[in-house]
């Protein structure tokens, strides 16, 4: 009887030094930390993209709660709800957020595209990038070895029938990992609702260009000369919409009339259906 | 003299079909293309525009940067472009193309008589920089800077690198059969440049009746010829000089750290054209090889020659060339077009049948250990093919040592799972820099 009172009393007086020494510990080396923090990082989508520029949601929950400078709109995936949701647990204005969608700049598909070799290495864009521009006879397009659908990690884009990326509507949340992936920035980030969109990345010079693919944009300008708002720029043989004053403005889409190759065309988000892994 | 040689490979030479034959002069191009970056280190600047009527010899474009080199007109004719032209390792590059006008006349004040024991090394230099010379083995290093080392090192031995360990070539070996003279006044006049005067040329142990002319032709100079084993890449600065002086080049360092220079045999050629006659760099000796090509040759070629030309020169090809290369087969770059011109460093240019190349669907590392057995620099190619795969490239750099590799290519070789280590190996070092430049 003795025996298991003696050990009893030894547990329980080791029990409640120990509980002591770590209640002490607890108080005297307390880390101070904003409650809020926690609170605006449960709420973030946690997908751990950078693109708020933060080294992942943990980070920017931090970031936005100290530091009165970050602005509450940085999470492009959350958009505005998570935005407005943010900004009211620091009290902070929560500004427009633009919603972006990834948009791919190449529509010549890589099974019918002319080709300067073919190419037998490794499967991963940048490395076709580093053998003379990739085996496109076009430099400025798509490669079709999916780095972007590799880099997504809201499995937002397939690789479709033709070997070209394609972006599903209702997963991408335009983080922009995709974009930051492309070897030839062949993925641009633009706002859903835009009414018309360039399908070209080509710099080439219009003769050049119309030798390497017949869907390119030559750089003719005719798209540039028809809009009545100046919303369409010539940049380095290439047109580049802007579409905030598309979507401020126009109403009659006359850009697409005269397009020789049909590069610019109505934007649409592909169907859901076509972004069904193949 | 060695034990059995632990690293490297050693693969079918297939030297016959041009070992025996004498270097042809080509016929005069009709168009020469003449990139203004045939070197390592920055692009020299045009001095010339459409239309201006040139003569061979002529500088077309000037060194501006402290590491550069010049260009000059390889026929004379009529300048009818300066604009991007295919480039056989860089893609796409300025370019100034020449039209003949067939008179193939010199330059005036081009062709000079020297006596070089009477010029200064400073002087010689300044010959050798304005010529535009530029390591003919392929590295295409401006000799200028690589022969004037930085005050406070030492030279103590001058290698003469001709071993030509790649298969197929044999533009070296044609060299010192033919051109014995022109070498050995090269070498004497590098030897005065650097001041040294222990001088080791090295040949590989297939290339006997070279090593017997050059030993013949040395005799009296002090120059020594050694015949070392045939390996690949037994020509590789590094392992040369591991044979030939038992030194080791420490990891990121220049042979001229443990005082060595190593210069090519066709280098030594165009330093002693340059400074005896005033010919700068206009043409070189190409090897056309392979099994696609209608009749293998040695050519002399005009710098800017296309390779459609050089090809046509040799009967053109007997049936359709799965690859086409510049170089070697294992370090060479393989080419998509015949436009490419040839370059300074374009030591052989070869087209491949469909049976001759070894492609395959590739499987995954299954750790037989081959690349490391045989690997000159002792690295570990199946681990960095691995961290290549999976972009982890602060490792490679860190813990493999990526940037020692070569890419002599012996690990892919090798490989029985037919992995594209070299490929993995390439876009590591790729990211490496990118990563670094942001």
């Amino acid at each position: 009887m003795s025996a298991i009172l003696t050990i009893t009393v030894i547990m329980a007086g080791v029990g409640l030094f120990f509980g002591l020494v770590l209640a002490a510990a607890n108080k005297k080396f307390a880390v101070e930390m904003n409650p809020l923090i926690h609170i605006v990082e449960d709420i973030l989508p946690k997908g751990q993209c950078g693109a708020c520029g933060f080294a992942g949601c943990a980070a920017y929950a931090e970031a936005v709660v100290l530091d009165p400078k970050v602005e509450p709109n940085l999470c492009i995936p959350g958009k505005k709800i998570i935005a407005d949701e943010v900004a009211r647990l620091t009290g902070k204005a929560a500004a427009e957020i633009e919603p972006r969608f990834a948009f791919v700049k190449c529509a010549e598909p890589i099974t019918t595209a002319k080709k300067k070799y073919v190419y037998d290495g490794i499967s991963d864009c940048a490395a076709a990038f580093i053998l003379q521009n990739g085996p496109k006879v076009c430099e400025y397009g798509c490669i079709g070895l999916g780095n972007c659908v590799r880099a997504c990690v809201f499995d937002a884009m397939v690789m479709n029938d033709q070997g070209l990326p394609v972006v599903n509507k209702d997963n991408c949340t335009g983080c922009g990992a995709c974009a930051t992936a492309c070897p030839k920035g062949v993925i641009a980030m633009i706002n859903p609702d835009a009414p018309v969109a360039i399908y070209c990345n080509s710099n080439e010079k219009g003769a050049q260009v119309r030798k390497n693919c017949k869907i390119a944009c030559i750089g003719c300008g005719i798209c540039a000369k028809q809009c009545p708002y100046d919303a369409i720029k010539m940049v380095n043989n290439l047109a580049v919409v802007d579409s905030s004053i598309c979507l401020e403005k126009c109403t009659e889409i006359v850009c697409l009339a005269k397009c020789p190759t049909n590069a610019i065309k109505t934007y649409k988000v592909p169907p859901l259906e076509m972004t069904q892994a193949v | 003299m060695l034990g059995k040689i632990k690293w490297g490979i050693h693969p079918d030479t297939h030297k016959s079909p041009t070992e025996g034959k004498a270097i042809e002069s080509n016929e005069l191009p009709n168009r020469v293309i003449l990139p203004v970056q045939q070197h390592i280190g920055a692009p020299s600047v045009p001095i010339v525009k459409k239309g201006d009527l040139v003569k061979k010899g002529q500088l077309l474009a000037e060194a501006k940067a402290p590491v550069s080199s010049n260009v000059h007109a390889t026929i004379s004719g009529k300048v009818v472009d300066v604009s991007d032209q295919p480039h056989p390792v860089l893609g796409k590059c300025q370019a100034i193309a020449i039209e003949s006008d067939g008179a193939d006349e010199w330059a005036e004040g081009v062709l000079i008589e020297r006596d070089w024991q009477k010029l200064n090394p400073a002087e010689i230099l300044e010959i050798i920089k304005e010529a535009g010379i530029v390591g003919l083995g392929g590295a295409t290093f401006p000799t200028h800077i690589k022969l004037a080392p930085p005050s406070g090192s030492k030279v103590d031995t001058l290698i003469i690198n001709a071993a030509e360990c790649e298969p197929y070539l044999t533009a070296d070996h044609r060299i010192m059969l033919e051109y014995t003279e022109r070498v050995i006044t090269g070498i004497q006049i590098i030897q005065k440049v650097l001041g040294v005067s222990n001088v080791i040329v090295g040949i590989e142990d297939n290339k006997m009746d070279a090593v017997k002319v050059m030993a013949h032709a040395a005799a009296g100079t002090g120059i020594k010829v050694a015949a070392v084993p045939t390996r690949y890449p037994q020509g590789a600065e590094k392992t040369l000089i591991k044979t030939l002086l038992k030194r080791e080049v420490p990891s990121g360092k220049l042979p001229l750290s443990i005082g060595v220079v190593v210069q090519n045999v066709g280098t030594a050629v165009a330093i002693c054209d340059a400074v005896r006659n005033g010919i700068p760099l206009i043409e070189r000796v190409v090897t056309v090889s392979g099994g696609a090509i209608q009749e293998p040759k040695n050519l002399k070629l005009r710098i800017g020659t296309t390779f459609a030309e050089a090809i046509a020169q040799c009967g053109g090809l007997k049936s359709p060339a799965k690859k086409l290369i510049m170089g070697g087969p294992l370090m060479g770059a393989a080419q998509y077009t015949t436009d490419v011109p040839v370059i300074k460093g374009a030591s052989g240019i070869l087209a491949f049948a469909r049976e001759e190349v070894n492609d395959g669907p590739e499987s995954p590392c299954i750790r037989c250990g081959s690349c490391l057995d045989a690997c000159p620099m002792g690295l570990n190619p199946s681990m960095l093919s691995i961290l290549g795969e999976r972009s982890f490239v602060e490792e490679a750099v860190n813990e493999y040592h990526l940037f020692d590799c070569m890419e002599c290519g012996c690990c892919t070789y090798v490989c029985p799972a037919k992995r594209k280590i070299i490929h993995y190996i390439r876009y590591s070092k790729k990211m490496s820099a990118q990563k670094g430049g942001k």
